[in-house]
């Protein structure tokens, strides 16, 4: 083909010059696919192992039990004075006649976990009223770990061959389930695996995350206004631009042991409170949040600003009028990811002591709690096999947490995106 | 608040005029410099600007237009190292004396922008944030008059009555610069400044506002920037020539445009320069 000119024009031939330039295009897209599968495989094993470990702590494996009532058991639900032990020690011996020796009996008592009294008086409460005569409640009750790693992971670990029996007679004769762990998300921690929950980690977190959010969000916002829209422009608002920055990037576990000197040790406020824990994560939250604010700020035009200020609006009406309602997504979106960081911050609750063993849900931010990535490292740490299972459960709630607040940030910024 | 009589001394300053008719001035800039940090943008500029009329502002990009116009308001005091020296007075009180509040100043100086800037409100709260901040109706059938008469002033109702409370920047480009006038007039301000207010629009839209600036003349006192010399000579009666941070000619727009005095102002109409 020639155009008027005489030269020809075809758009087919690749001469090598041309060539090369499509095969490095080719070559980075390659290594770009490359890393991100390498990425995204990454992260799919490490939420498949998670999840694989962890789905174990959501069921609970319970053994049926006929528990006999003394006609004047009911009298007694009080725990101080009830013998629920013997009851239920009654009730396996009924099951299991022919066990005979002190040694056999205490292996036997030993398929059921210590809820099992709780368990049983809270059914005792729940039976109607006290009647006459010799009543008998049918009960799921909860087994021991180690009866509970064996049924739901073919596990025997310490179990014998005696106990291992008894548990197959029982799974023959469908007296054993394995049901959902209800008991994982309402309990406090505690030294038997079986019975140990999240709820008084996550009641710590909350209040925690309360204080950190109650503190550093008007205190964040207020002071990128501040600094974005009515101090000078000078020496002293770079410098403290610079520190904020410089704050930013400071090791958490450094806030912590500042929570340590300041907090507790000059101010004297209680330890392992959550009142401290979130004073200690708000200082930690209050950069992200400022610097987040400052540039949603930025980004409103200017010629907002002019238009308030041109009809006579004052600095704080055209601010808080125009300027904060517009900035006040991104603001948020930053308060959110400042949040979520806090929310799995571990080292600064170790230094002030948030890393008890907390048994009790936390009523206020002044009782002592724990929260729940620090629980997930004290499970982490524990012996117990079973604790295993429950370490990763904690971290899938603990990440399901965090997805749903990156979430919450990302749908924010798309809803209010296209607003000026 | 009368005029004072210092630009008599200043004759170049005024447009002059056939016949004798006493003139009032309602703004009065004397020997105006401003600086952005060290770089001067306007050296010296005196300049009386007459009540009641549209003054247009014209020369070429650069030339200090905007910064001329944004001294009359004090909008300058928003950038953060500009300085202004020189005296301006409106109404004959100096705006930059320490105990004039630029907010009490702003209120009686309307301003229009470049590019259109409404609230990202609803229309009919465009018209009425600047009634509310400054406490001018008492209850809210008055305030729904004043809004409904400022957008009728600034030709606007017919098209959005029925939509007042829709967001106002879902409006065309010449309608938002429609009610961005309505929202400066709704407050009754006596002077309002323009910055190339058609310069973002189509011929038509420009039309329309060049008709409003027309309608609004003798009402209020227009100060207006444009880089359209036929914008000038249709909507002014007084024409100021900048060049390079000066004034360089200054006169009524009829006699500007046809005999222009200065060799900059004749190349710059003639399009020799600009
Ligand atoms: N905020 C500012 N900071 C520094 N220089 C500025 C600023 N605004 C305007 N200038 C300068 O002042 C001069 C006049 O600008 P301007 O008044 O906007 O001109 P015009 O409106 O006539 O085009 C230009 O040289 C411009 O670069
Ligand atoms: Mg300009």
């Amino acid at each position: 083909m020639t155009d008027t000119s005489g030269r020809t024009l075809d758009f087919t031939a690749r001469p090598a010059a041309l060539r090369r330039r499509h095969a490095a295009e080719a070559r980075f897209r390659m290594a770009g696919r490359l890393a991100i599968l390498l990425a995204f495989g990454f992260l799919v094993l490490m939420l498949g192992a998670i999840a694989h470990t962890g789905t174990g702590a959501l069921k609970q494996t319970q053994i049926r039990l006929q528990v006999a009532l003394p006609a004047d058991a009911p009298a007694s639900t009080d725990p101080a004075k009830a013998d629920f032990g013997g009851l239920l020690k009654q009730a396996l011996r009924a099951r299991f006649p022919e066990v005979s020796g002190r040694k056999d009996k205490r292996r036997l008592y030993r398929l059921l976990s210590i809820g099992a009294e709780e368990r049983l008086r809270e059914a005792m409460l729940e039976a109607p009223a006290p009647g006459a005569q010799e009543r008998v409640l049918t009960l799921w009750l909860p087994a021991s770990d180690e009866v509970d790693l064996l049924v739901k992971h073919d596990q025997p670990g310490r179990l014998g061959e005696q106990e291992q029996r008894w548990v197959a007679q029982l799974r023959e004769s469908g007296e054993i389930r394995v049901a959902f762990n209800r008991g994982f998300f309402l309990n406090g921690d505690s030294r038997e695996p079986e019975l140990a929950g999240i709820a008084s980690a996550l009641a710590g977190t909350a209040w925690t995350l309360a204080v950190c959010f109650a503190l550093s969000f008007p205190i964040g916002i207020l002071g990128a206004i501040y600094l974005e829209e009515f101090a000078r422009k000078g020496r002293w608002s770079s410098f403290i631009e610079v520190n904020i920055n410089n704050l930013a990037a400071v090791p958490s576990i450094v806030f912590g042991l500042l929570g340590l000197a300041v907090f507790l040790n000059l101010f004297g406020l209680p330890r392992s409170s959550p009142l401290v824990g979130g004073m200690v994560l708000a200082l930690m939250t209050l950069p992200t949040i400022i610097i987040a604010s400052r540039a949603a700020l930025r980004a409103v035009p200017p010629a907002i600003r002019e238009a308030a200020l041109g009809i006579g609006a004052t600095r704080v009406q055209t601010v808080f009028h125009h300027v904060v309602p517009l900035a006040l997504p991104g603001m948020l979106t930053g308060t959110i990811v400042g949040m979520a960081r806090a929310l799995g911050e571990t080292a600064p609750l170790l230094m002030i002591g948030m890393v008890a063993f907390i048994v009790d849900i936390p009523g206020s931010i002044l009782e002592p709690a724990t929260a729940l990535p620090v629980q997930i490292f004290l499970w982490a740490d524990s012996p117990e096999r079973a604790f295993l299972e429950k370490t990763s459960a904690a971290i899938i709630v603990l990440i399901t947490f965090l997805v749903f607040m990156n979430l919450i940030a990302i749908l924010m910024r798309m809803k209010f995106r296209k607003r000026f | 608040m009368k005029v004072q009589p210092i630009a008599a001394q200043l004759p170049e300053s005024r447009p002059e005029r056939p016949g004798g008719k006493k003139r009032e001035y309602l703004v009065q800039a004397r020997d105006v410099s401003v600086f952005y940090g060290d770089k001067p943008a306007l050296h010296g500029v005196t300049l009386d600007i007459e009540q009641g009329k549209v003054t247009s502002l014209i020369g070429p990009s650069g030339c200090g237009k905007t910064t001329f116009l944004k001294c009359i308001n004090r909008m300058n005091d928003l950038v953060e190292n500009c300085r202004v020296e020189g005296r301006i007075t409106v109404a004959g009180q100096d705006i930059y004396a320490p105990d004039v509040d630029v907010v009490a100043l702003r209120a009686h100086i309307g301003m229009v922008f470049q590019r259109p800037n409404p609230f990202p409100k609803s229309i009919f709260e465009n018209v009425a944030y600047g009634l509310r901040i400054h406490g001018m109706t008492r209850s809210k059938t008055e305030l729904a008059d004043r809004v409904e008469a400022a957008l009728k002033r600034a030709a606007l109702w017919e098209e959005v009555h029925d939509r007042l409370h829709e967001p106002g920047n879902g409006l065309s480009g010449g309608q938002q610069q429609r009610l961005c006038i309505a929202r400066a007039i709704a407050i009754e301000p006596r002077i309002i400044l323009m910055d190339e207010p058609a310069s973002a629009l189509d011929p038509i839209a420009t039309a329309r506002i060049e008709a409003l600036i027309d309608e609004l003349r003798g009402d209020y006192t227009i100060v207006i920037v444009t880089h359209s010399m036929q914008q000038a000579a249709r909507v002014s009666q007084n024409t100021a020539f900048f060049h390079m941070g000066e004034i360089v000619e200054y006169g009524a727009t009829k006699r500007l445009f046809t005999s222009p005095r200065d060799e900059r102002t004749q190349n710059y109409i003639t399009g020799r320069i600009g």
